[in-house]
């Protein structure tokens, strides 16, 4: 088991445009970012092994694997985040519109790739100020109160909050935190969105809200999301990849990946077999 | 068998209801300590509370009533003076050793504040006496302002930097996410969600401070008159407690008494405040 994990695998940067049934489709995507040949340490340990993939501009790209498999990792290097984490160490390519994001300034790369938690993490102020957090940090000159409006709107939380926007936003339900979270993350109108397994701690009215909220952004930004509930990634997703141990054994599009999984691992995987 | 057992059940029967009455004592015991000291400042000073007492300078020995106006405004300006000293150096301290700083120079840094922390007022009244009045040639404000800040510093170094650490790590995240600086997280994230705390820490350097009286016998030392300025000797309540309360009159006596219970009416009455200010803003849910 563990030889053909270790085995070299290869996929394609990009990702192949055939649609479960097999129609060719006519264009291939745009990518907004390319990731080539990463491999990452947390001290001695790797964590990730020679990773190539590339994210479809203005797709919904999904990461899935069992716990551990360095999906986070990943979603984590593509705004840098990891280097907040000590004796974190990165090797290989990044890019974000053909820029290499490592060589760039790490704070202008993350108002262009945002990013939202597995846990909503809202700060102890109110919900206007919350959204208006990193228009107010990068010096913005927009007229704030549209932007928030704007903001809460794309995250579909504008109509339940628009009559006490001064509140705090403890006082939302973990749901209603989570999209504040993620129009905190579009008030800078990154490129990129991150997501984190942002719906492992809601409720599944809260989860099917997020779900949606997501197809819908599609057209606002590109968009990469963790997680671990495989009947997610099938709903929402354009492209799934699917990693284990640290490497990418399979990267399809959902559809041909849920249905007609090219590696038996992937199939093993997604039928229930592990993880 | 079973009488075994019954013995056993009603022995630790008795002992959880013993452990229950003992701390319940305990607790009943440190609430009326409080109230049992402010009763008798009440009792033995409250009458020598009047205007006079916060307008007039104290009488000439031998003559009664007379007030500690100038002792009033010479803590004022101690605590100012202190508080300006010690907050400031403590609290960028701290974030210094919460955000910045390696695991060995916090840990240095952190054992030097609680050394600091341990050493006896006198000690500090001595070496503030040796640094700002020896070579200056006479008492000042400033002096007693200086060995009361050395002695805010480590505490509120210490505590601010235990609630600089408490914020979650998920906030930091948060802001770094949206291509906030590190100082940048600091000041508009990490701080603000810590402020309470820093606050609360803030106000117990203070009012330990303001009931110090060993540094201030040989750094402020005390005065009968007003004190202009910041470069004179300048009365304060605790040294005027303490110098009243060895006198052989009745009437100082009873004053010291009454500069006692407004030493701990101030203290009250800035806890007050603060919790006011406290209760307005957001704070972090505990989960």
């Amino acid at each position: 088991m563990h030889a053909s994990v270790r085995q070299a695998v290869s996929v394609n940067i990009t990702p192949p445009i055939t649609t479960a049934t097999g129609r060719e489709t006519s264009a291939p995507p745009a990518m907004r970012m390319t990731v080539s040949k990463v491999n990452f340490w947390y001290g001695a340990k790797q964590t990730l092994f020679n990773i190539s993939l590339g994210i479809a501009t203005s797709k919904v790209t999904a990461l899935i694997g069992p716990s551990g498999c360095g999906k986070s990792t990943l979603l984590r290097t593509l705004d840098r985040m990891h280097e907040t984490v000590r004796h974190a160490r990165l090797e290989g390519e990044i890019l974000l519109d053909g820029q290499n994001i490592l060589a760039q300034d790490v704070t202008l790369l993350r108002r262009r790739v945002g990013m939202v938690f597995q846990r909503p993490n809202p700060f102890p102020k109110s919900i206007f100020e919350n959204v208006a957090y990193g228009l107010r940090i990068n010096g913005s000159k927009l007229p704030l109160a549209e932007a928030v409006e704007k903001s809460l709107r794309h995250a579909a939380l504008w109509d339940e909050v628009k009559d006490h926007l001064h509140k705090s936003a403890y006082e939302l339900s973990g749901g209603q935190q989570q999209r504040l979270c993620i129009a905190r993350a579009l008030a800078v109108e990154p490129e990129v969105l991150l997501l984190d397994e942002p719906c492992s701690a809601l409720d599944p009215i809260s989860t099917a809200k997020i779900e949606e909220l997501l197809v819908q952004l599609k057209d606002l930004c590109t968009i990469v999301t963790v997680t671990h509930n495989m009947q997610q990634a099938a709903r929402i997703s354009d492209f799934t990849a699917f990693l284990l141990n640290g490497q990418l054994i399979e990267f399809n599009p959902t559809p041909s990946l849920f249905t007609t999984p090219s590696d038996p691992r992937t199939e093993a995987y997604i039928t229930g077999r592990f993880g | 068998m079973t009488i075994k057992m019954n013995a056993q059940l009603r022995w630790r029967k008795f002992v959880s209801n013993f452990m229950l009455t003992m701390t319940g004592v305990c607790a009943l015991i440190s609430v009326s300590v409080l109230f049992f000291i402010l009763g008798y400042l009440v009792y033995h000073g409250g009458a020598s509370i009047n205007w006079d007492f916060f307008t007039k300078l104290p009488a000439p020995v031998g003559e009664s009533g007379g007030g500690m106006a100038n002792a009033i405004l010479g803590s004022a300006k101690l605590l100012l003076l202190a508080t300006l000293i010690g907050v400031p150096i403590g609290f960028f301290g701290a974030v210094y050793l919460a955000e910045f700083s390696g695991s060995t120079v916090a840990f240095v840094v952190r054992y030097a504040a609680d050394l600091l922390n341990g050493v006896p007022s006198i000690v500090i009244g001595i070496f503030a006496y040796a640094v700002a009045v020896h070579p200056f040639g006479h008492f000042s404000t400033y002096a007693g302002g200086f060995a009361l800040g050395i002695m805010m510093i480590p505490i509120t170094l210490r505590s601010t930097e235990e609630f600089l650490l408490g914020v979650p790590r998920s906030l930091r995240e948060g802001a770094m996410a949206l291509g906030a600086s590190k100082w940048r997280t600091i000041a508009t994230v990490i701080v603000p969600a810590a402020y309470r705390g820093i606050l609360t820490a803030i106000l117990l350097a203070f009012a330990r401070v303001a009931g110090e009286t060993a540094p201030l016998l040989f750094t402020a030392l005390g005065n009968r008159y007003w004190s202009n300025g910041f470069n004179e000797p300048t009365a304060s309540l605790p040294v005027m407690v303490y110098n009243y309360a060895i006198s052989p009159f009745d009437d100082w006596h009873r004053q010291a008494w009454a500069a006692g219970l407004v030493l701990l009416g101030l203290i009250l009455v800035i806890n007050i405040i603060a919790r006011a200010v406290l209760a307005r803003g957001i704070a972090i849910p505990r989960s």
